[in-house]
């Protein structure tokens, strides 16, 4: 049966990748179609839509399919180049958005480690997870958001990834909120826009989510 | 012209991610200052340009450095627009900017892993390989990349120089280790092919050493990684391949040169 001709979007209602995605077009005020995929029975359209990755989000348009959250939030401010740029004009400052949100991925890579691991390799990851976030600190500086007066690429890579900071400080047993005071308030200013309060969950419900996580995969 | 600017690449002479801004620089024929960084003794300016990851290549514009190769090459196509290295098209730029992904992230550090270890864990790497190119090999029979000669079209492109700029690797790991195939001709016919072709580009063949240079190049530096690993290649956590396959440690020659080097 024909869906809408318009953009739909697969994902899973925790992941930080697909809320990316999820402020990405609230951003920038463009319908879409949610679908929340089961990632513990993934469907045939996930499947057939991302055969190498088997993962969300997914952005499916005109009969295309575009993976990996950063690469279709560039694909989405190309396609739709209204008023609201995510990505900054000058080629420089992209390149460095580019250079930060990339670099943000690598903040859900480390705090996976930091939940999942216990002993020495949880401590390095702590400790790791620390550093990147006080380097974030100090590329903000003064600034409102990473992209200036304006919430863009950079703020919408990074921000979901803040609600899991509860989960991180809680299985790792430290303070990320006290040694980077900075990205808390700019997660707060975020949390201000509608697209960031209406994508991203309590931080009490990720705590859960990654307990069930636990659970199931047996890691205590 | 361009009022004048300052140019310079910071990067090293067996790094396939410093191979690929000197090719794209190349195809655009824009003039460049080369610094040779060594890597067991990284310079001030690098750790001062390239503070967060301290590798090659960084490529800095009037003073402004910019890190990571794939990000270097979009800067250096959208500064420089002649001879495009990446689509017009937001879908098809989409499609490249995912396999170049795919090559760091999954590509890249499986070989990686082939070269630093031996034995089952090797073997495991291997498989890796050989499921990574089985998916370029699929996209160049019947998918995105289907009839294509370059992935980029009739001529190289973004992921063209991503690939390609570090595939020599693989002809010359297997000659370094013997009873290891890597790309079998038979089993990855079109991505042989592909990689015949782009070798035999003039450009290529410019920026890529010498093949004996960087066979001896790796015969050094795979006995210093076994000889450093004896019966533990430090790849034990499969999240993790990347960072942990070449040993920081010792050095001086571990290059960097498919793992994470950009």
């Amino acid at each position: 049966m024909a869906t809408s001709n318009g953009p739909v979007l697969l994902d899973f209602w925790v992941s930080p990748f697909g809320q990316r995605v999820r402020i990405a077009m609230a951003e920038k005020g463009i319908e879409y179609e949610y679908k929340e995929e089961d990632l513990f029975n993934k469907s045939e359209l996930l499947l057939n839509s991302n055969p190498v990755h088997k993962k969300v989000p997914v952005l499916i348009h005109d009969g295309k399919t575009i993976c990996e959250s950063l690469i279709i939030m560039e694909y989405v401010d190309e396609v739709w180049s209204g008023k609201v740029k995510l990505l900054p004009s000058d080629s420089y400052q992209r390149a460095q958005a580019r250079f930060w949100a990339d670099f943000s991925s690598k903040v859900y890579e480390c705090g996976t480690r930091v939940w999942k691991l216990k002993g020495e390799k949880q401590e390095a990851a702590k400790k790791e997870m620390i550093e990147m976030l006080k380097l974030f600190e100090a590329e903000l500086g003064n600034k409102t958001y990473f992209g200036g007066d304006t919430f863009g690429f950079v703020d919408t890579a990074l921000i979901p990834f803040t609600s899991w900071f509860y989960t991180y400080e809680t299985f790792g047993n430290f303070s990320i909120k006290e040694v980077t005071p900075k990205i808390g308030a700019w997660a707060k200013r975020c949390m201000e826009r509608e697209s960031v309060a209406k994508a991203l969950y309590e931080p009490n419900k990720v705590y859960e989510f990654v307990c069930f996580l636990k659970k199931y995969y047996g890691i205590e | 012209m361009e009022k004048s600017s300052s140019l310079k690449l910071f990067g090293s002479w067996a790094s396939s991610y410093t191979h690929r801004v000197q090719l794209a620089l190349k195809l655009k024929n824009i003039k460049f200052e080369y610094i040779e960084e060594d890597l067991s003794n990284k310079s001030e300016a690098l750790l001062q340009f390239n503070p967060i990851y301290k590798k090659v290549p960084v490529l800095v514009h009037d003073d402004r450095p910019l890190a990571e190769s794939v990000i270097i090459l979009q800067y250096v196509d959208e500064v420089w627009n002649e001879r495009p290295i990446l689509p017009a098209d937001p879908y098809e730029r989409a499609v490249m900017r995912f396999w170049c992904h795919f090559a760091d992230d999954k590509l890249g550090p499986a070989v990686g892993v082939v070269f630093a270890s031996s034995g089952e864990v090797q073997n495991a790497a291997v498989d890796q390989v050989h499921e990574n190119l089985a998916l370029i090999e699929r996209e160049l029979r019947e998918g995105y990349f289907k009839g294509r000669k370059f992935f980029g079209g009739d001529s190289i492109g973004l992921l063209d120089i991503v690939l390609g700029c570090g595939s020599y690797w693989l002809a010359v790991f297997e000659e370094v280790m013997t009873g290891v195939k890597l790309v079998d001709p038979e089993a990855f016919p079109l991505f042989h092919a592909w990689l015949r072709e782009f070798e035999a580009l003039d450009e290529v063949k410019e920026t890529i050493p010498a093949v004996d240079k960087l066979l001896e190049y790796a015969k050094a530096v795979r006995a210093m990684l076994l000889g450093h690993c004896m019966g533990n290649t430090g790849v034990t956590d499969a999240a993790t391949p990347a960072t942990t396959a070449a040993p920081a440690t010792a050095t001086a020659s571990v290059p960097d040169i498919t793992v994470d080097s950009s």
